[in-house]
């Protein structure tokens, strides 16, 4: 904490200019015109839609590992956790079988008990975030292989698939699904006594215990949150493609974190939100779908994916100056 | 001390200003260090010391004003650049590579290089340092492990890295805050040593004792700018105060013998080994029970047991007559128990989050309805005790860790006192700030105990625990070595309960 080379104490975090601020907003009007220029058709209303869907389940993921992020922590295991929920989820969404909500209720269960794991080892077991949830990644896909036998889980309900395809007054329900999170998610970190603790926690642990708070229980709750956010997210991505794919969502963490982090949330945790990282999630989805449509290789595209990550961080610390 | 014709000046400062967000930090001020003297900086938290030494020290970038060097126009635009002028610092908060030897660390970004480039030149690297810590006249072993260190010894190390640089102008700031007595002493004893060799040595401190003994001349800053600077035999302390505050403060009254209220706390047996062992007391309300005793005694480590930080390893913690069991710091707080750390940016405050979310960090609960904090209560709570307090910050949305120290204290006293305690557990809270803040702090101790609440206080300063307690507890390599009343008890006695009988096993042996 204490860099002796941080200039004059006064300025660290916090208080930061306004480039910094309004940076990612001002990034996404820029991008928005140059593609209205380009692309006459980026901007109906139907093609925003299709990006919205496209960006809604980095979204969900993006903001279920804000949490996590906050608290200081890690979570390297979304995208296996994405794949096996969706399997769990696909097993019990044969039409016929159960009522929706059980499909639904499964996959957010395996979801939430990836997370409690992970919490539990990285708070009781006090190994560290960055190899449990290495570790989880690992084996939540194996779980999943095991429980698809390697195979996608098909055949399911239309009530089941309609999660990803269907629209409720024009909108799809992956877009409502991801708004109704980061609402939740806002409203819970800025306005919940946990919300606070979780920020808390992420700046300074020891201050925090010392002033009675369950640091642990912090900790969980912030890894079972995400852990839940990806079940969810793995819901979402199995109605929409009408199978639980085993070998589906390998990166999706990465996506997520670069997500947050592009957001404004500190990697070393207490500064940042839910707001910066649904921003963070519209800029990728944007430059990846301009990019699309304006036919730029797939190849280029991780190029230019990855400069941004880092300009946007690089910008982000200068502001802070 | 600068003789009839004095040489020039090594550092001169002219009309240096430098402004933070809502803070004009620096505001015209002129300095003037000469070589062979110890040159005394004072003044109020927030006075603008700290920026000043950062300015000087390549840390932070002046706004206007000139620096020269020997003569010379400088700019100083990164701590390197400071180095290789000749201006070394001696930081507050040491930082050391632990796992590193004393001549590594100590030569660290100016290693001797060997014939083949690259390669450190180990020979000289141990001459250099042994060289370095002679001047100092200490005897550490350049093999020797940091991390195996006390704080005074790495405090030498630190000094002595500034001189393996050839440095001109050592800054040192607040060197003596974590030092015991004795080892104030040595420091003093190599500063003396240092301006015989004709180094400038700039000297920031609260102390007002070793400003007198230290100090060729003294400057005072306020707000910004130079209030004075006056050779040190020109000045007396009220003066020193009058200048720092701009008004001559009520001299603190001992307090009137009270505290024969109802037993709240009674400690019995409390150990942990090897911090301390059998530790029993009682504590009253309306109560100040001082702690004192030497560093290393274990008084820090009996408050932490008793708000549960590290929990005791065995004894009886007994809360108005009914035994408790303490085990962490929740368990502490739920029976009105609330510690003050030693190092509140440790763990007294989370310095990124405003001022408004760290004060009501321990009482977050009364300020929520179902789970949800109430914003508009939480604001009248945190301005309450801002106004209450008298913390000077831009708002109560500012981050804490842009506020100077004192007022950082009294947020984290505040943030204790919100979970409305019935024992209050002080450690050290005058630690490095400033004099005005202090007598603050003072007042608002003794009121404290005047409403009722028994305070276990910890205090390095002697004078401080003799005019707040009403009994005191001198503890010696952590058992109670007895109880004295402080209206007859002279520091000397307190001094001889506190010093180790036998001198081979003091708790912060010199090598």
């Amino acid at each position: 904490m204490s860099n002796p080379t941080q200039p004059c104490p006064v300025l660290q975090g916090g208080q930061r200019s306004w480039a910094a601020r309004y940076g990612l907003v001002i990034a996404l009007l820029i991008l928005g015109g140059a593609l209205a220029i380009r692309l006459p058709t980026f901007f109906t209303g139907t093609n925003l839609l299709i990006v919205a869907r496209q960006i809604s389940i980095n979204g969900i993921l993006a903001v279920g590992v804000t949490f996590v992020l906050l608290t200081g922590g890690v979570d390297l295991s979304l995208g296996s956790v994405v794949a096996l929920a969706g399997v769990v989820a696909a097993g019990f969404a044969h039409p016929g079988d159960w009522p929706l909500v059980v499909p639904v209720a499964m996959g957010l269960l395996a979801g939430t008990l990836c997370g409690a794991a992970n919490g539990l080892l990285v708070t009781r077991g006090r190994v560290a975030p960055f190899i449990v949830t290495l570790g989880m990644m690992t084996a939540a896909r194996g779980l999943a292989l095991v429980l698809s036998g390697g195979r996608p889980v098909s055949n399911l309900s239309p009530e089941f698939t309609a999660i990803g395809s269907a629209s409720v007054v024009g909108i799809p329900v992956p877009v409502l699904v991801f708004s109704a999170v980061a609402a939740l998610s806002a409203v819970f970190l800025n306005h919940f006594r946990p919300g606070r603790y979780i920020y808390a926690v992420g700046g300074n642990a020891e201050a925090a215990r010392a002033s009675g708070i369950n640091v642990h229980g912090v900790k969980l709750l912030s890894y079972m949150v995400c852990g839940a956010m990806a079940g969810l997210a793995g819901i979402v991505l199995a109605a929409r493609t009408t199978t639980g794919q085993p070998n589906a969502g390998v990166g999706y963490e990465l996506d997520a974190i670069a997500a947050v982090v592009i957001g404004g949330t500190s990697l070393s945790g207490g500064v940042g939100g839910v707001k910066g990282t649904v921003l963070g999630a519209l800029l990728m989805g944007v430059i990846s779908s301009g990019l699309d449509q304006l036919n730029v290789s797939a190849y280029y595209q991780q190029i230019i994916k990855g400069l941004i990550i880092v300009a946007a961080v690089w910008l982000d610390s200068r502001g802070k100056k | 001390m600068p003789d009839a014709a004095p040489p020039p000046p090594v550092l001169q400062a002219r009309r240096l200003s430098k402004s933070f967000p809502g803070v004009q930090a620096l505001d015209g001020v002129d300095l003037d260090v000469f070589p062979g003297e110890v040159h005394a900086l004072m003044g109020e938290n927030g006075a603008g010391k700290s920026t000043l030494m950062k300015v000087l020290a390549g840390l932070c970038a002046p706004d206007s004003g000139t620096l020269r060097f020997a003569g010379r126009e400088v700019t100083i635009p990164n701590p390197h650049a400071a180095a290789q002028l000749g201006i070394g610092m001696i930081h507050q908060e040491l930082m050391a590579f632990p796992d590193l030897t004393v001549a590594e660390n100590l030569l660290m970004g100016a290693e001797p290089i060997a014939r083949f480039p690259g390669w450190v030149d180990r020979t000289r690297l141990k001459s250099a340092a042994a060289g370095a810590l002679g001047r100092l006249g200490t005897r550490l072993d350049p093999g020797a492990r940091m991390g195996d260190l006390t704080v005074a010894q790495m405090q030498t190390v630190e000094i002595a890295r500034a001189l393996a640089r050839a440095a001109r102008v050592l800054i040192m700031d607040e060197p003596t805050s974590a030092l015991s007595d004795h080892e104030a002493e040595a420091l003093f004893r190599a500063i003396s040593e240092l301006r015989g060799q004709g180094l400038a040595i700039l000297y920031i401190s609260h102390r007002m004792a070793e400003v007198f003994r230290l100090a060729d001349r003294v400057t005072v800053l306020r707000d910004g700018r130079v209030a004075g600077t006056d050779p040190i035999a020109r000045v007396n302390e009220a003066a020193l105060i009058r200048l720092m505050v701009g008004r001559e403060l009520p001299g603190a009254r001992p307090r009137s013998g009270c505290g024969g209220g109802q037993e709240v706390l009674r400690v019995n047996g409390l150990t942990r080994l090897p911090a301390f062992a059998g530790v029993g007391f009682t504590l009253r309300r309306g109560e100040v029970l001082g702690l004192a005793g030497l560093m290393g005694a274990g008084r820090t480590q009996v408050l932490d047991a008793i708000a549960g930080l590290v929990p005791a390893g065995s004894g009886e913690i007994h809360l108005l007559g009914r035994p408790v069991r303490i085990r962490r710091p929740a368990d502490a707080q739920r029976h009105g128990i609330a510690l003050v750390t030693e190092d509140r940016r440790a763990s007294g405050l989370v310095p990124r989050m405003s001022v408004a979310a760290n004060l009501t960090l321990a009482s977050l609960r009364r300020c929520c309805r179902a789970g949800i904090i109430s914003a508009r209560r939480e604001a009248a709570v945190a301005e309450e005790q801002i106004a209450r307090f008298r913390i000077r910050t831009a708002d109560r949305h500012q981050p804490v860790e842009g506020l100077s120290g004192g007022n950082q204290q009294k947020v984290v006293l505040a943030k204790a006192l919100l979970t409305r305690p019935r024992i209050l557990l002080l450690d050290e809270p005058t630690r490095g700030i400033d004099v005005a803040a202090k007598a603050e702090v003072h007042e608002l101790i003794t009121r404290l105990a005047g409403e009722g609440l028994a305070i276990l206080l910890v205090s390095s300063e002697l004078p401080e625990l003799l005019r707040l307690c009403d009994r005191l507890l001198v503890l010696r390599e952590g058992t109670v070595s007895g109880e004295l009343n402080p209206r007859d008890a002279s520091p000397e006695e307190i001094l001889r309960l506190a010093m180790p009988v036998d001198p081979d096993s003091a708790p912060t042996p010199s090598p």
